[in-house]
C-alpha cells in the first residue's frame, strides 16, 4: 500500500513539473535511456547538469561583475547553459537563457542583470524539485521507465 | 591484433568517437550510442579528440559539438578531411543552433550529416544505421 503510494506521488510529482513547464519532452528521452544497465542514468545527468550549472552561473556572476562587461564571453557562459538545460529539457531554465542571450546581443546590461536573477530563481527552484522527485523514486525503488501521460 | 584505420572493434560493434566540452551532452550522446549497440568513446575537446584518433584505428565515425573551446568542430573536421589516415572517417556535427551557413559550411567540408540539439535517440540510429552501414 505504501508503495503504490510512493509511486502515485512520484507520478504526480513528474506531472506537476511538466504540467508547470518545468520539464519538456527531453526530460522522456532521458528516461527512455535508463535500463538495467543504466537504472539511474536520469538522475545521473541531471546531477551532472547542476554541477556543471552552478560552475557557469558563478562564471557569469564574475563577468556580469567586471566592468566594462564582457557581452560576448557573457554570451559564451549563457549559450553554453541553455545548451544543457535543453539536453535534460529543463524548459524554464532553457528559455530564460534565451532571453538573457538576447539581452547579451544588445549588450543591454539592465536586461542581462534581471534575465539573470529570474535565471538564477527558476534554477534554484527546479534543483529543489528534482532533489525532492529523486528522493521519492529511491523510496519507490528500481528505476522507473518512461510514462509519458496518455494524450 | 593490428587493426585496419576504420575496421571494427574486436567486439564487432562500431566504434563511435563522441566529442563535446559538454559533460551532460557527452553522456547523453554516449548513452545514445551504447543503447544502439556502438561502442563508445567520449572526449571533451577536439585536441583530445586527435590524440586519440592518433592512438586508435579503429574509430568509425566521429560526432561532434560544433562550439567549442580552442577547437571548433568545424575546425575538428577539417583537421581529420586534411589527413590522409583520417579523411575516410565519416564526421557528424551536432548544434543547438540551427544556422544555415554553418551547416553548408560543415556540409562543404565534407560533414557526413548535422544533427540539432538536443539530440534525438531516433536521429542518431537513423543516422548511424545510414554512415556504419
Amino acid at each position: 500500500m505504501e508503495y503504490s503510494n510512493l509511486r502515485r506521488q512520484a507520478a504526480y510529482m513528474k506531472k506537476s513539473l511538466f504540467d508547470q513547464g518545468y520539464l519538456d519532452e527531453q526530460f522522456y528521452q532521458l528516461e527512455e535511456l535508463q535500463d538495467d544497465v543504466s537504472p539511474n542514468f536520469v538522475e545521473e545527468v541531471v546531477t551532472l547538469f547542476f554541477r556543471d550549472s552552478a560552475r557557469l552561473i558563478s562564471n557569469i556572476e564574475q563577468a556580469l561583475d567586471k566592468c566594462p562587461q564582457e557581452f560576448s564571453k557573457l554570451n559564451a557562459y549563457v549559450h553554453q547553459l541553455k545548451g544543457s538545460s535543453s539536453s535534460i529539457g529543463a524548459s524554464r531554465v532553457k528559455n530564460e537563457c534565451t532571453l538573457f542571450r538576447q539581452y547579451c546581443d544588445e549588450e543591454n546590461l539592465e536586461g542581462c542583470l534581471k534575465s539573470f536573477q529570474k535565471m538564477k530563481r527558476e534554477h534554484a527552484v527546479l534543483r529543489q524539485k528534482l532533489e525532492s522527485y529523486f528522493q521519492l523514486l529511491r523510496q519507490v525503488g528500481p528505476a522507473e521507465k518512461a510514462t509519458r501521460p496518455s494524450m | 591484433m593490428a587493426m585496419e584505420r576504420g575496421g571494427k572493434s574486436a567486439g564487432g560493434e562500431p566504434h563511435v568517437l563522441a566529442v563535446d566540452d559538454s559533460s551532460v551532452d557527452r553522456a547523453v550522446i554516449a548513452s545514445v550510442l551504447r543503447s544502439s549497440k556502438y561502442r563508445v568513446t567520449a572526449v571533451d575537446s577536439g585536441k583530445r579528440a586527435l590524440e586519440l584518433l592518433g592512438l586508435e584505428t579503429d574509430v568509425n565515425m566521429i560526432i561532434t559539438d560544433y562550439w567549442m573551446p580552442e577547437m571548433t568542430g568545424y575546425e575538428l573536421l577539417k583537421k581529420v578531411k586534411e589527413s590522409s589516415e583520417l579523411k575516410q572517417i565519416p564526421v557528424v556535427i551536432m548544434s543547438s543552433e540551427n544556422v544555415p551557413n554553418r551547416i553548408s559550411r560543415c556540409l562543404e567540408e565534407g560533414a557526413e550529416d548535422f544533427l540539432l540539439k538536443p539530440i534525438q535517440p531516433s536521429d542518431v540510429s537513423r543516422l548511424c544505421s545510414r554512415v556504419l552501414r
